[in-house]
């Protein structure tokens, strides 16, 4: 992938709402087609930094450079599942991207939005509730949104927390396709594994840890230093490090399947 | 057992007198901006803000009354004295906003109540407070007609985004879509709404227009289009009802549709876990569920 275009770039962020930064130090880049593991524990400035992306929070110091646009596909909270809208809606809004203002979408962007309702295998269900889906089928919509969006840069906010094993391993499989024909993935995970079969990895804990290929990034004393010291040996077979779960203190997370 | 002409003396009287027809007509204006900017207002959490707005009106539209000008005009100016006291009193450290909209809206509030009732009482305080929607003059029709339209084009307009930022205002801003920009301007068409529904229902009735219906239609609608429909369809029946009631039986107009709403909107709510369980429809209300 070094010959690909770099897609997102960070050079000295820092960032934060005020006080002290939640996040400082940030120096990293993502060519086309990179699956980018985003590990760090809660409040560690994962959030921040897909805040920072989406260009909804200015950078506090430093640069950050985004090529296109940047798709957020955030965690699929209970709040809005009560929400008045269909899948197809959900994908519709990402036109919104790329239509002015006072226009609406219209028939051109209703077909995009059910092409990518099909590229992530949801299109039989474009006219269910969103809220009635489960929760795999609702990260793969809220994926169809970015699409529409033409979102070079995609930020998943822990998309598997909450999904079963079958869940997961098509959203992996989605997010290797997405890859593979030039997207920047960056993935915000607390899952060692799937970081280990990525591209790269940025440890993060309120600044920059470390960040490079999972091979040679995710040693023990940058898991220790990223995690405060939670974390176990393995035993058996394969053995290995493990993070224990973190304490969800600070924000909620539902683990609807 | 009532034969036809008797229903339709009870139906067709009303309508011969030019006053009820008038208020039949403002009756249903308020029922088009009530139920279809309702449903946005119920999804974004904003009944208070509506409550709100059209009690910050109170001094506006006593001052208007006693200045026989148009209480939408007064209305108007009350409205922006409010926003000026709400964005006042919210930079005051450490209040916070509901508490800032508590203390500017109840100091206007007071305000208008001081003015209203010193030496000069205005004519018609009654109406000002519980709606006069029989002594609307056609030039008050037409300006709330024009209200009505620049609202439902608003929300025609916004609609996409009201619904992106209503779904998800982190995706929204990804997309381009300002969350702050579009609840503005969902507060600008509340303002409007409260004005039209100001004249016929009063301060203190207006909100049950915005509220009533849509929380119905919520209950009902799987989609913000056809729930805004029904939320108008069910304010503007309300209104009719009240009306009505309010010929027949001599009651005050304002307090009978505020009434009929709740009526209306009580019997809906019954009825719903029927209508729900034939549709079997998963999620009924999980946010009031959970709350």
């Amino acid at each position: 992938m070094s010959g690909a275009e770099t897609l997102v770039q960070s050079t000295g962020l820092v960032a934060g709402y005020g006080g002290a930064p939640a996040l400082e130090d940030l120096t990293f880049e993502a060519r086309a087609g990179e699956r980018v593991a985003i590990l760090g524990p809660n409040g560690g400035g994962k959030t921040s930094l897909f805040r920072v992306l989406a260009g909804e929070l200015a950078p506090a110091d430093g640069d950050v450079m985004v090529q296109g646009r940047c798709g957020w596909v955030p965690q699929t909270e209970r709040s809005r599942l009560d929400f008045p809208v269909s899948a197809l809606d959900v994908a519709l809004m990402g036109s919104l991207a790329t239509l002015p203002w006072w226009r609406p979408p219209g028939r051109a962007e209703r077909r995009r939005a059910r092409e990518a309702l099909g590229e992530v295998a949801m299109a039989e269900l474009a006219d269910a509730t969103f809220g009635t889906l489960s929760g795999g089928q609702r990260q793969r919509v809220l994926i169809a949104r970015a699409l529409v969006q033409e979102a070079g840069v995609l930020l998943l906010d822990e998309p598997f927390s909450g999904l079963d094993s079958r869940a997961s391993d098509r959203l992996l499989a989605l997010i290797d396709e997405l890859a593979v024909v030039g997207r920047t993935i960056l993935v915000a995970t607390h899952d060692l594994d799937q970081a280990r079969a990525w591209d790269l990895v940025l440890c993060l804990n309120r600044r920059q840890v470390a960040f490079g290929h999972p091979s040679e990034t995710l040693t023990r004393e940058v898991l220790e230093a990223t995690y405060g010291g939670a974390i176990v040996e393995i035993p058996g077979e394969g053995g290995g490090l493990g993070v224990l779960p973190p304490h969800h203190h600070d924000h909620d997370h539902t683990h609807d399947a | 057992m009532p034969d036809l002409a008797s229903i339709g003396s009870f139906l067709g009287d009303p309508l011969s007198d030019p006053l009820v027809r008038r208020a039949a007509i403002e009756v249903a204006l308020i029922g088009i901006t009530g139920g279809a900017l309702g449903c946005w207002i119920v999804h974004y959490g904003l009944p208070y803000a509506a409550e709100s707005v059209a009690h910050c009106m109170l001094p506006g539209l006593v001052l208007a009354s006693l200045a026989s000008a148009p209480l939408i005009l007064g209305g108007a100016g009350g409205l922006l004295a409010g926003v000026a006291a709400i964005g006042l009193a919210s930079r005051a450290p450490g209040i916070g906003r509901d508490t800032a909209v508590a203390v500017a809206v109840t100091t206007l509030f007071g305000l208008g109540a001081l003015l209203a009732l010193s030496a000069e009482t205005p004519p018609n305080l009654q109406g000002i407070l519980f709606g006069d929607v029989l002594a609307v003059s056609s030039g008050d029709l037409a300006l709330a007609a024009a209200l009505v339209a620049v609202t439902i084009a608003g929300l025609v307009l916004l609609h996409p985004r009201l619904l992106a930022v209503g779904f998800d205002a982190h995706g929204a801003r990804a997309i381009g879509v300002g969350a702050g920009a579009v609840e503005a301007a969902l507060l600008v068409l509340l303002a409007a709404a409260v004005l039209v529904a100001v004249q016929g229902l009063g301060n203190l009735l207006a909100v049950a227009s915005l509220v009533g219906p849509a929380a119905v239609a919520r209950m009902l609608a799987l989609r913000m289009a056809p729930m805004m429909a029904l939320a108008a369809a069910l304010a503007i029946a309300s209104g009719l009802v009240g009306l009505y009631a309010s010929y027949h039986l001599e009651l005050a107009a304002g307090a009978s549709i505020a009434g009929a709403t709740v009526l209306i909107c009580v019997s809906a709510l019954a009825a719903s876990p029927l209508l729900a369980g034939a549709r079997k429809r998963p999620n009924p209300l999980p946010t009031i569920a959970a709350s």
